[in-house]
């Protein structure tokens, strides 16, 4: 959003490409009605009062030639041609295996979140949640505040790391600000360190959850688990279109260029920074794009400092060697295919466990297992491959199209 | 515009909020989205559009990701067997 307002307020024409079906990315959610964000507010009559054109509901599947995208909606499909290009993919929750964590009712952190936003009743629900970052706490106080019971927050993070975080926190005072007003949103609610969730139990859905409290085993009756350990990086669609990617984040340079002309990247998948960062990144390519490096440059200052905090985040929750012997035998690493663990120690490598057991060539196309396995085994995911998402057969057809137009003009060469 | 939106999941009516997504109709209802492929009921994960978990049919339309789309009056949703 801050990359297409700023780029439109120059004067260039642009277009806003985003899967979800409101502007705003997955925290926002196109909150902009909610006088609570006024960030959210703020940017959405940005873009507005800009001018660009916004196309939700709308995902990129293949780059089938350079400038052009293909993209598809629940309609059909259609060809976007671009002369620069800002990648703003975001993160996602990054998923560890551990018995029972397939049962329904046991949700990413930010999915029930996201679910509440969607209209999910929260009142009275008990809901434990569990993983790592600072996501869990700004999901824990939403849902409190949507009347949502929750009985600990389990974070794997030592002590010694949150308090060394909390200190490092005075170098940004607007932090400070929102981690007071997170303890008071959450006074009464016990924040465990050491702790993370071991086994989820129910038959047909999540019924209670043991987990390990600093040491010690717990079990808690609950209507939901939200999890997640930390957030990794959307890199899949700058992946397909050529961009480097380096330990996961995309490499960018001062105007936030990527490797791959006319294409620029922000915010997340450059390194999980939260949102500040983004919208700093956002303005700089935006500004890039449409030509006004001077202006652009402007920022880099502001950037070198929220950038210290996306390494701040790195370091705090760094998630501890114990986390790798959470899944048993049999608990489901690939949730697409039902890869169990078992199945996949037999393997050295994601390509040889992908070729084997299927693990990751479900739907999802290994955005949950292949962090969880990254984690788990020490495995490097492949190259990526179009269709970037899983895409109709009308779609596919078009793609198949070019190949085969490309194909015949090299054959017509020879 | 309507306060609430009425739709069926398995032919079973589910009143929810306007503006909620399908997959909260599905959660509401009480009902997994889908069987994986060994059998086992499946719910929303991700919330976001990543996981494909919670992928059902939409007046007769397959594999619709239920998270990244809002219910409409009358719609039907049909879980994945």
């Amino acid at each position: 959003m801050a990359a297409a307002a700023r780029a439109a307020e120059c004067g260039v024409r642009v277009g806003i490409v985003d899967d979800n079906f409101r502007l705003g990315g997955q925290i926002w959610r196109g909150e902009s009605g909610d006088q609570q964000n006024t960030d959210a507010s703020k940017w959405a009559e940005r873009v507005r009062a800009s001018g660009a054109t916004v196309l939700c509901g709308l995902r990129v599947v293949h780059q089938p030639e350079a400038g052009v995208l293909l993209a598809e909606n629940s309609d059909g499909f259609c060809e976007l041609k671009y002369k620069k290009l800002v990648l703003a993919t975001g993160a996602r929750e990054r998923f560890l295996p551990f018995p029972g964590w397939t049962l329904p009712n046991v949700m990413g952190a930010g999915g029930l979140q996201a679910m509440v936003k969607g209209g999910l009743p929260i009142r009275g629900k008990r809901v434990i949640v569990a993983g790592t970052g600072p996501l869990l706490l700004a999901v824990a106080a939403y849902l409190r505040k949507h009347g949502a019971e929750i009985p600990v927050i389990c974070e794997q993070a030592s002590w010694g790391s949150l308090g060394r975080f909390g200190m490092a926190l005075f170098s940004w005072p607007e932090k400070i600000v929102q981690g007071l007003q997170l303890k008071r949103d959450l006074a009464g609610v016990p924040l465990a360190a050491n702790s993370w969730p071991l086994v989820a139990h129910g038959q047909q859905a999540l019924e209670r959850v043991t987990i390990s409290r600093a040491g010690r085993l717990e079990d808690i009756p609950c209507d939901y688990l939200a999890f997640g350990f930390h957030l990794v990086p959307n890199v899949e669609l700058p992946l397909l279109l050529g961009c480097a990617v380096a330990n996961g984040c995309v490499q960018v340079d001062d105007f936030q260029r990527t490797t791959a002309s006319s294409v620029y990247c922000a915010g997340e998948p450059t390194s999980v920074g939260g949102v500040e960062l983004a919208l700093i990144e956002g303005q700089i390519a935006g500004l890039a794009a449409a030509g006004r490096t001077t202006e652009a440059e402007a920022w880099f200052a502001k950037r070198q400092k929220a950038r210290r905090f996306a390494q701040l985040l790195d370091r705090t929750f760094r998630l501890r060697s114990e986390l790798r012997s959470l899944p048993s035998s049999e608990t489901t690493v690939c949730r697409c295919e039902d890869v169990h663990y078992s199945r996949l120690q037999q393997h050295t490598s994601w390509r040889s466990a992908k070729l084997h057991t299927r693990c990751g060539m479900g739907p999802c196309q290994g955005r949950v297992c292949g962090p969880a396995t990254q984690f788990l085994f020490k495995w490097n995911p492949d190259s990526v491959r179009p269709p970037v998402f899983p895409a109709r057969v009308e779609t596919l057809a078009a793609i198949t199209g070019q190949l085969e137009l490309q194909h015949s003009e090299v054959t017509g060469g020879h | 515009m309507l306060s609430q939106v009425a739709v069926t999941v398995n032919g079973a009516p589910v009143v929810v909020p306007s503006g909620a997504t399908v997959a909260v109709a599905i959660v509401i209802a009480g009902q997994a989205c889908r069987m994986s492929v060994s059998g086992e009921p499946r719910g929303p994960l991700c919330g976001m559009g990543i996981c494909f978990e919670c992928r059902v049919a939409v007046d007769g339309n397959p594999h619709v990701r239920s998270c990244q789309m809002l219910c409409e009056q009358g719609m039907e949703i049909s879980t994945e067997k």
